[in-house]
């Protein structure tokens, strides 16, 4: 084990990639300078410039790029400087790299790497503070991760770059800085499972990236009211591990959900369905959800901070499921 | 120029290219008339000389992706005839297992890497090819088709200015047919040839008559020289016509007749079969057997495809990834 950064991580990641298998190669704006949060840092000395590319600013173009390189052998990581942008670049992830798998019989396969930055911090208004994760999680075709500590970060980096399918790798910027044991050696963490981060006996917290912190701290917090919380981080919102979040839901009878993306459409609407379809009868409580309201993230602080779901509002949302009983 | 360096056999194998392309496209028209093949069929009847100009240049190993309208450039570059028919007619014996239809054909084994429904959409990915292809030093090249709509773009545009700068060896095939689906050229853009794009990033282009097939290959020849050198990217504008309406069923009626029988008088097939007549390279009884070959080729073809399997229902979601994930089932 080694105390890391979640952004040193993902630089790790990156790097025992890139010195692993020469076709790995990374595209995007600035990443060759290491781009604006350093995650990149250092890569470009150590590849050259030539497989660390940096590129004009062509979301959509260069995503397509990327793509047809992965049809020609190469196993490209392309970074989406902020998932605001990846707007730009859904035609050619959705209808391209998403479908040519299925399109194609199975002939073409995309081994391709989006890595995102996304998320609510330092007041940077409604361009650069979206989740979108939803949007993705909609796409067959797409693996969507999306992780909440930097051993994770590490690893489930390295799994989507050996995986010969697309996946989005999103990043939230609010835990770039945050620090965690990183397990040394070729560290991997599969796509599609869930981990349990806190045991618990009466309520389960579905939580997504920053918010799994939160989570944790709200577990503590209700500890102290006697609540005993189970804290679940899905890790992969495509394909989501259903399978362990209904199984502590069967134990608990509660669940909350917490993310930073809108409640409207959130990828806390799939985990309620799953849950009410495979745990309906072991429910004592209705399944409530924490996110951001229907609203564009605003840039005023003042605001953000009220936009931004988090411990607070988890603690009440959870004691609201104990009001009754 | 590729034509004098031919032998007349080489020539005539290019005549009987766009033959079958041709042979192939009426087929399908006919098929869905009787609606033994559905779907959205966008035919390129009237510019195999383009297609096979191109293609009948390139290595088995290039890379060639096409837009919506590529039957065509899939049988240039060397597509089973009956995988295509049967991918077309949405058989399991099609290429793509019948999960592609006309549209988003994949034929790997030729080279034809993909065409797509999105207008524009493969030109970045033909980039991505010509990286792949600079970086691993084995001399191919990517080649990308596209029409006149598809100039008015941002990928376009960003993949011209992103190929020039990094200098890739993929060359821009615009096919213009003049109309961009119901549309004239000239009601989406004051640019009237869009090989003035190319001049505006730096790249060598030319504008060619695409229904001449001698033309269209002197322009690629001279095109692959500078891409396989690795000297960067090459842009040719073929100004060509689809004899055929914007899709299947379309009828056209934004078109005059008159332009519609002046273009017949173009077809690029008896152009180049005249041309093979005055060099003493082919005979009109020979004339006559290459087109019957070719229409008994793609009956054949129609056979093999209408007689195949539909897909397995359980298909329907195979394939979606390389990972067969099993949902949770409780």
């Amino acid at each position: 084990m080694s105390e890391q950064t979640f952004l040193e991580a993902i630089r790790a990641g990156l790097h025992e990639e890139m010195s692993r298998d020469s076709a790995v190669y990374v595209f995007g704006e600035d990443v060759a300078l290491g781009g604006p949060f350093g995650v990149t840092k250092g890569l470009a000395e150590d590849f050259g410039t030539q497989r660390v590319v940096n590129t004009p600013i062509s979301e959509g173009t260069v995503m397509g790029l990327a793509i047809g390189a992965a049809t020609a052998g190469l196993r490209p990581v392309i970074e989406i400087m902020f998932i605001d942008f990846i707007t730009l670049a859904l035609d050619q992830l959705v209808n391209h790299a998403a479908k040519l798998y299925y399109m194609s019989g199975g002939q073409l396969a995309i081994p391709l790497t989006v890595r995102v930055q996304c998320g609510i911090s330092g007041a940077m208004g409604a361009h650069h503070s979206q989740s979108l994760e939803s949007w993705l999680a909609h796409v067959p075709g797409l693996q969507v991760v999306m992780p909440s500590n930097p051993a994770d970060a590490k690893g489930l980096l390295k799994t989507a770059i050996r995986d010969d399918n697309p996946v989005v790798f999103i990043e939230h910027r609010g835990l770039y800085w945050g620090r965690g044991d990183v397990p040394n050696g070729d560290h991997l963490v599969p796509i599609g499972q869930a981990a349990v981060l806190h045991a618990g006996e009466q309520v389960t917290i579905v939580a997504l990236a920053n918010m799994v912190g939160a989570a944790l701290a709200a577990a503590d917090e209700l500890a102290d009211s006697g609540i005993s919380v189970e804290v679940i981080d899905p890790r992969s919102v495509s394909p989501l591990d259903i399978g362990t979040i209904v199984e502590s839901v069967r134990k608990t009878g509660r669940m909350v959900v917490a993310h930073e993306a809108v409640e409207q459409g959130g990828v806390g609407a799939e985990i309620t369905a799953a849950v009410q379809q495979h745990a309906l009868y072991y429910l004592d409580a209705p399944i409530l959800r924490v996110a951001a309201p229907f609203a564009p993230v605003p840039a005023s602080p003042a605001l953000e901070k009220e936009f931004l779901p988090g411990q607070k509002r988890i603690v009440q949302s959870v004691k609201k499921l104990f009001a009754h009983s | 120029m590729a034509g004098k360096q031919e032998s007349s056999k080489d020539l005539v194998d290019l005549l009987r290219r766009m033959w079958l392309i041709r042979a192939f496209e009426e087929k399908v028209s006919a098929l869905y008339a009787e609606r033994q093949i559905v779907g959205l069929l966008h035919l390129g009847i009237g510019q195999e000389a383009v297609a096979v100009g191109v293609c009948g240049l390139l290595r088995q190993d290039d890379f060639v992706f096409g837009g919506h309208r590529s039957h065509g450039h899939a049988l240039a570059k060397g597509a089973d005839v009956n995988r295509l028919m049967a991918e077309i007619a949405g058989r399991a014996t099609g290429y793509c297992g019948g999960k592609a239809g006309s549209m988003h054909i994949v034929a790997l084994d030729a080279g034809f890497i993909t065409a797509t429904g999105v207008v524009g959409g493969t030109i970045p990915l033909a980039l991505g090819a010509a990286f792949a292809a600079k970086e691993k030093e084995q001399g191919q090249v990517a080649v990308v088709f596209f029409g006149d709509g598809a100039g008015q773009a941002g990928p376009f545009h960003e993949s011209l200015n992103i190929a020039s700068l990094w200098q890739l060896p993929v060359i821009f095939v615009c096919e213009n047919n003049g109309y961009a689906e119901f549309t004239p050229l000239s009601a989406h853009t004051k640019v009237e040839r869009l090989a003035q794009h190319a001049k505006t990033y730096g790249i060598p282009s030319s504008t060619v008559d695409g229904n001449d097939l001698v033309a269209v290959r002197s322009a690629t020849s001279k095109a692959l020289e500078i891409a396989r050198a690795r000297k960067g990217p090459v842009f040719i504008e073929c100004l060509t016509h689809r004899l055929r309406g914007h899709y299947e069923g379309d009828p056209a009626k934004y078109r005059e007749l008159s332009q519609l029988s002046e273009w017949k008088k173009k077809d690029p097939i008896g152009r180049f079969a005249r041309l093979l007549k005055s060099k003493k390279m082919m005979t009109d009884k020979g004339l006559q057997a290459i087109e019957s070959e070719a229409r008994a080729r793609v009956e054949e073809a129609a056979g093999f495809s209408l007689s195949s399997s539909w897909p397995a229902s359980e298909e329907v979601a195979t394939q979606v990834t390389t990972i067969n994930f099993q949902p949770f089932s409780g």
